[in-house]
């Protein structure tokens, strides 16, 4: 987006103006202040607080796996096959002798990028059907949104496998395997809030001064209805994460040796009596991010979604 | 409201800008089609002010979104010519009207806060609007914004130009649609009903605004309206319509010195006068629905003076009296 001062043409206000007692008349600051008063609603929910804190921890551990993690997540027999937490390899090891530990920070990097990859892709296509289909209406609108509701009967898990199926495995197919799924729910949504923007007097407006349709989808409808949508893309990274480790779990991820947690959690049901940690400890990375990623995104909700504001 | 104001008088014989004829629009309905504006013609010249008054309903809007083809067909229909300059506006494709939208015709309606983008800042809004047009470097554009929002009337412009749309009250806000429509330097400025929505005083300021700048910019307005105070503060020519027809056009003195349509008289009667005694007067029923639209004259069931002929057959525009300028839908009024 542009801002009128790129061009350095309007200054900061000297001091309050003559006009400064008005209501609305205090602009420049009031954009920070926004962002303060919403960091005070959002901290209001001890929930999304925590969410937050996984989540940025999360992306840390993500960012920084090869200074964190003590050992190569690939180095088999660092220590002896499946051995419980100590104090040497926190979380144990596996049936290889490979650090749980390393392989989860590891795989983490792996969870996240799927996760936002895919959330994005489908945003990105979603949005785009979303509006025009809102936009256009009509026959196109039609079209659109009867392969969407097709698209929606189907678990999100199984057009993922049948995604894989088609084009055979890799990080980059999980991320489109994943997003094929969320891409009827995010067009949906916009399409929804596009035929309810489009009326308003100021997309009128813009049609008066002569804006060709696609700049006005782009350029003044696609603002509008920006925040709901981020939101539920807060929402979906966790929906992300969990069909990805569905897909691993399944044997339809990234392929071995690769540090990812569903197939962690699939190697270990094999030796769930005798070693549980190999699978509950990738477990409880899983659920946390999970449940971490939810409150976060529930927080973004509740401070952001108009519809939701008291 | 500024003594300026109080004296409209015709304008001289200037180029027509706006020439519409026999405009006519249709929605699609169960059984047919429902005639909404039926038969308008009329001019507006350049600098002229032409008022459109009628009560809701009459046509008013669709003719002037009509005009700037904003009605979608289907479901509606539009027939007739619009020549603006001499092009039929009818005619044109939906990318060669969005070039003289905003640059040669602009607009301005009746909820101005609503009609700004409430995401982008007022400055951008109306830079944007110039972009579009003026094949001019952004960095000069930039320059006008300021110039743009100090001419329409706001204090502090540059510090203003950063604000949203929520930040400004109605009357700011039309003085911003106001200088946007204005930006490009139009030939003809649609106002429908610029100051509705706004309180009397600041509807006073923007009128005397539009009013100041179309004779700056020797803009054409037609300024649609209810509000006959506000017709006779503002035009030099008045339309008054009726159930989709025009039935009296006159210039500014005749119409209110000598009203001839028996409607036009009724609507004059309705206005409270402000030195409080008198009866008002009403017209008696209501305008008639599309679907109920009487034969004859139209607005025979509620004419006082309507004749078995009034009921049988439709009266056309045509001169009342001497005055060419007078016209006149009615079969007591002239000939």
């Amino acid at each position: 987006m542009r801002t009128v001062d790129a061009g350095g043409l309007i200054l900061p206000s000297p001091g309050p103006g003559p006009e400064a007692g008005m209501p609305g008349a205090v602009s420049v600051a009031s954009a920070r202040a926004g962002i303060g008063r919403w960091w005070r609603r959002f901290a209001r929910s001890r929930g999304a607080v925590f969410g937050l804190t996984v989540f940025l921890a999360m992306v840390a551990l993500a960012a920084l796996a090869d200074v964190v993690a003590p050992h190569d997540p690939l180095a088999q027999g660092v220590g002896p096959p499946l051995e419980g937490p100590s104090r040497a390899h926190w979380a144990g090891t596996d049936s290889f002798g490979r650090d749980i530990l390393s392989r989860i920070i590891h795989g983490a990097r792996i969870a996240l990028l799927v996760g936002i990859l895919s959330v994005l892709m489908s945003l990105v296509v979603g949005v785009t059907l979303g509006l025009i289909a809102g936009y256009y209406g009509g026959v196109l609108d039609a079209l659109v949104m009867r392969v969407m509701d097709g698209l929606f009967a189907f678990p999100v898990i199984f057009l993922a496998i049948a995604t894989m199926a088609i084009m055979g495995f890799g990080v980059t197919n999980v991320i489109v395997a994943v997003a094929v799924g969320f891409v009827p729910p995010f067009a949906r949504v916009t399409r929804g809030d596009v035929l309810a923007v489009k009326e308003e007097p100021y997309i009128e407006a813009a049609r008066l001064a002569g804006v060709r349709n696609l700049t006005i989808i782009f350029r003044h409808v696609l603002p509008n209805v920006l925040a709901p949508i981020i939101v539920q893309g807060a929402l979906y990274v966790s929906g992300a994460i969990l069909t990805e480790a569905g897909l691993s779990f399944l044997g339809l991820g990234p392929p071995p040796p690769t540090p990812v947690w569903g197939s962690m959690i699939a190697e270990g049901r094999n030796f769930i009596v005798m070693a549980p940690h190999v699978s509950t400890i990738p477990g409880i990375a899983l659920t946390l991010t999970v449940v971490g990623l939810n409150l976060f995104g529930d927080g973004l909700r509740d401070t952001l979604d108009p519809r939701l504001r008291r | 409201m500024t003594p300026g104001g109080r004296e409209p008088r015709d304008a001289p014989a200037r180029e027509i800008i706006l020439d519409v004829r026999d405009l006519t629009v249709e929605f699609r309905a169960e059984d047919g089609w429902l005639r909404a504006v039926d038969g308008v013609s009329f001019a507006v010249r350049q600098g002229e002010i032409v008022g459109l008054v009628g009560e809701s309903g009459a046509g008013k809007s669709l003719t002037s979104e009509a005009i700037l083809g904003l009605i979608r067909c289907p479901p509606g229909r539009i027939t007739g010519e619009v020549y603006f300059r001499g092009r039929d506006l009818l005619a044109l494709g939906e990318s060669a009207l969005a070039e003289i939208r905003g640059k040669d015709i602009a607009m301005i309606f009746q909820n101005p806060t609503a009609s700004l983008n409430p995401v982008f800042r007022i400055g951008d809004q109306i830079l944007e609007a110039m972009a579009l047009h003026l094949r001019e470097p952004r960095r000069t554009l930039r320059g006008r914004v300021v110039e743009i929002l100090t001419r329409v009337g706001i204090p502090s412009a540059a510090a203003r130009a950063r604000d949203y749309p929520h930040q400004f009250s109605g009357g700011m806000a039309q003085r911003v649609m106001i200088g946007i429509g204005m930006s490009c330097v139009p030939s003809l400025l649609i106002a429908d009903e610029p100051t509705t929505a706004l309180d009397v005083t600041i509807q006073a300021q923007i009128l005397a605004l539009i009013r100041r700048l179309a004779r700056e910019m020797g803009v054409a307005v037609l300024l649609v309206s209810h509000d006959l105070g506000i017709i006779s503060q503002m035009c030099h020519r008045v339309l008054v319509m009726y159930a989709g027809r025009i039935v009296e056009e006159a210039p500014i003195a005749t119409i209110f010195g000598s009203p001839t349509h028996p409607y036009t008289r009724g609507l004059m009667a309705c206005l409270p006068g402000l030195d409080g005694r008198g009866r008002l007067e009403v017209i008696a029923g209501t305008m008639p629905g599309l679907t109920a639209i009487p034969p004859g004259c139209r607005f025979h069931p509620r004419c006082p003076l309507a004749e078995a002929r009034c009921a049988a057959e439709e009266p056309k525009l045509r001169p009342a009296g001497a005055g060419t300028t007078h016209l006149a839908a009615c079969h007591l009024v002239g000939a």
